[in-house]
């Protein structure tokens, strides 16, 4: 028996496989936060007044959040205070980036995108993916983008987007989560540097799959970015969102917003793989990952759809919501969150039903190995006009030996008595009798454990894009390999 | 030289003594039967011959196909071709059966150096191999085991014996829990496994299984220890008695 929680052990202690550093120059402004850097940013960004004036407002919040209460402290994870004024809110790759060509993008980042395997090459026409790139700050090349156009589909760098479309960003940005919702996102709308903004017009199916892909790079630096996307009328988009960041043995702060907007008829779907540096075996670096993403149902019949893959970071901290505010509109929160050595997470998702006939589902797969914590976190909130409305969770929790934690923090809020609500939840350990059957018929451990845990998240991978499925199952097999031998 | 020598085996399971001096040689081709009574150190054998992490050896020795079982992790006895069909098969959700059965194929050929099977190659196989074990269709993409009824599990050990075709075939129990038609169908799955250079380890409690599969040698496990060995009629005579009035006569017979 030992020898088998031994070999998941090992099994679970695995190396970060892009943790390698890019050298390049970069542009960078002085560490710490106050309005003198919130300017500097904004004017680097070339932004109109309304902007400055916006993140101004969100920094004087944050201010007054930071003297009153500071970083929120009911999550279930535990970190050393952050020194928030020892903090880079600004790196670039010295050279202006082009949005227009990707011959004027510096080679050597060119190159670590390569070995991301981001296919950011136009030539890979096959791979039917735009992609957005987020090195560091700033966002350094949007592919497809003429093909996109010609459809209507705007979908560019969020500094672009102000420049280009600010009625579309005035009009939506901050209304799925304002400056003054939380402490991160206060923050966030006070320094965010960069990140991607899509429109999808009335009636559009955007005909390929949008993706960004995030990459931290330089050191001391948080990563701020956030992502709008609004479906007009009728309109659909799959996006996926993917992150990779450098070994390094500090942490690193990012804090992202992503606001969601369906109107009537519209549907969203959002799929991330989250895979930041998650620290040593001893926990020694590693990102934080506190991050707010919500989605607004605005119209009828809207959708909003959340898969989420989160493997890496050392502390993992967010809750993909939907806001059911149009009737008939359908949220979903998918998610797969892997802990290993001293890794933490406490995500989940909020469900606020309040339109008619509203629906929901919820399906979170934790899975624990080493000595990590996972935590679900989850409200569903009926309220009072939700007439009809509907939601099912299910909350499961995989244990890989016995250093490990699983916990689950179910919310349930119900004010309208014809919701009808269903919670099912589970803590298996991974079995020695299944773990032993496999090897019997002669699969390796390693495999094995993969196999358990890819049957463990079955629900969770359909739902994503196939490429994507695949890349996670990879992605998991990795991030426990070694935990066994 | 014998495809299975267990040499004075000793195994103990949380500190107690399960098996205390195993003794017992099998030939290719063979079948052999071990019968006893509930807690006599059946299933505790059949494990340490897969071996099960839990069960620790004390002592002595087992040579299969002369290297020694005691060295080799599970996976590497069941690629050298030692196959357990299990008293309680589990069930693992989210994986398909045919899935596991082609990874596990793959793995067991990847040892011994041969090519992966593709799935056009596989299916063709795992379809009439199901057939001739009269398994439902709908059971082919399910998750291993999932909702398999207590019979579907045993046929699906049967299934997965045929497909992985292993030098030894243990069966520990598979009777137990069949009705008199999948005991039948199970028996023949077996039955037409049997060849020259596959050996079967056949554990049972009831003689009922042995009407099917016919044994060459029974051996009487009691205690930890094989008892008595001979051959077919000697399950029909445990039977007759019961283990208890068998071991009686047995210990009477002993010069005092």
């Amino acid at each position: 028996m030992s020898s088998s929680v031994d070999t998941i052990r090992d099994l679970a202690a695995q190396d970060y496989k892009w943790g390698f550093v890019t050298e390049i120059d970069e542009d960078r402004v002085p560490k710490g936060l106050n309005e003198d850097i919130v300017r500097l940013i904004s004017a680097r960004k070339g932004e109109p007044e309304f902007m400055l004036e916006w993140r101004l407002n969100a920094l004087r919040h944050w201010f007054q959040m930071e003297r009153e209460q500071g970083e929120p402290k009911w999550a279930n994870v535990t970190f050393p205070p952050i020194d928030y004024q020892n903090i880079v809110y600004y790196s670039a790759p010295k050279q202006k980036p082009s949005l227009d060509s990707l011959n004027q993008v510096d080679p050597e980042l060119l190159k670590t995108y390569a070995k991301l395997g981001i296919p950011i090459d136009e030539q890979k026409r096959l791979s039917n993916v735009a992609v957005d790139a987020v090195f560091d700050s700033v966002s350094v090349a949007t592919t497809f983008k003429d093909k996109l156009g010609e459809m209507g589909v705007i979908f560019c760098s969020f500094s672009e987007a102000v420049q280009k479309h600010p009625d579309l960003i005035k009009k939506y940005l901050g209304t799925v989560v304002p400056h003054t919702d939380n402490f991160y996102a206060a923050l966030n709308a006070a320094v965010f540097t960069d990140g991607s903004f899509v429109y999808v017009p009335k009636g559009v199916r955007c005909p390929m799959e949008l993706s960004t892909y995030f990459r931290i790079n330089a050191a001391e630096t948080g990563q701020f970015e956030r992502t709008l996307i609004v479906a007009d009328e009728g309109a659909s988009v799959s996006y996926l969102e993917g992150c990779t960041a450098p070994i390094r043995d500090t942490n690193q702060l990012h804090a992202a917003v992503v606001e969601l907007i369906a109107l009537d008829d519209a549907q969203i779907k959002y799929s991330t793989v989250q895979n930041w540096y998650p620290g040593d075996k001893e926990g020694r670096g590693g990102i934080y990952n506190f991050v707010t993403k919500r989605g607004k149902c605005l119209g009828r019949n809207s959708k909003i759809s959340w898969t989420q893959v989160e493997t890496g970071s050392a502390i993992t901290w967010k809750y993909p919501s939907c806001i059911l505010q149009g009737d008939n509109s359908v949220g979903e929160f998918y998610s797969v969150a892997l802990t290993n050595n001293r890794q933490q997470a406490d995500t989940g998702t909020k469900m606020i039903h309040i339109g008619k006939n509203t629906r929901s589902t919820i399906v979170s797969k934790g899975i624990s190995a080493g000595f990590g914590q996972n935590t679900y976190r989850g409200q569903v909130k009926i309220l009072k006009g939700a007439t009809g409305a509907r939601n099912y969770t299910q909350c499961d929790s995989l244990l890989i030996g016995d250093k490990c934690g699983a916990h689950t923090f179910p919310y349930i809020d119900v004010r309208n008595g014809s919701a009808r609500m269903e919670h099912e939840a589970s803590t298996s350990k991974i079995g020695e009798d299944q773990l032993f059957y496999l090897r019997q018929r002669g699969i390796k451990t390693e495999d094995a454990v993969s196999m358990i845990v890819n049957g463990f998240c079955k629900t969770v991978f359909k739902e994503l894009p196939m490429e994507f499925a695949v890349e996670a199952q990879k992605l998991l097999g990795v991030s426990l390999e070694g935990s066994v031998g | 030289m014998a495809l299975l020598e267990i040499q004075d085996l000793h195994a103990s399971v949380d500190g107690h003594e399960i098996l205390k001096g195993v003794n017992l040689t099998i030939n290719a081709g063979e079948v052999h039967s071990i019968m006893g009574p509930n807690g006599s150190g059946k299933s505790t054998l059949a494990a340490v011959l897969a071996r099960r992490d839990a069960y620790q050896v004390t002592g002595g020795r087992i040579l299969f196909n002369g290297k020694d079982l005691l060295e080799m992790d599970p996976e590497e006895a069941a690629c050298e071709g030692v196959f357990l069909a299990f008293q309680y098969p589990v069930e693992i959700p989210g994986i398909g059966n045919a899935y596991f059965l082609r990874s596990a194929m793959n793995a067991v050929r990847k040892y011994r150096g041969e090519d992966e099977l593709d799935a056009m190659d596989f299916l063709p196989l795992y379809k009439e191999r199901m057939k001739l074990l009269e398994m439902d269709d709908k059971l082919m993409n399910r998750s291993v085991n999932e909702g398999f009824s207590g019979g579907e599990k045993k046929r699906n050990e049967i299934l997965q014996l045929s497909m992985l075709e292993p030098k030894l075939a243990i069966l520990d129990e598979t009777d137990s829990g069949l009705d008199i038609d999948a005991l039948r169908i199970v028996a023949q799955g077996v039955n037409a496994m049997r060849s020259p250079d596959r050996a079967f380890l056949v554990i049972t409690h009831y003689q009922r299984l042995l009407d099917y599969i016919k044994p060459d040698f029974v051996h009487v496990l009691v205690d930890g220890k094989i008892e008595r060995s001979g051959g077919p009629e000697l399950a029909l005579e445990l039977e007759e008695k019961g283990y208890v009035r068998a071991e009686a006569e047995v210990q009477q017979a002993l010069p005092a």
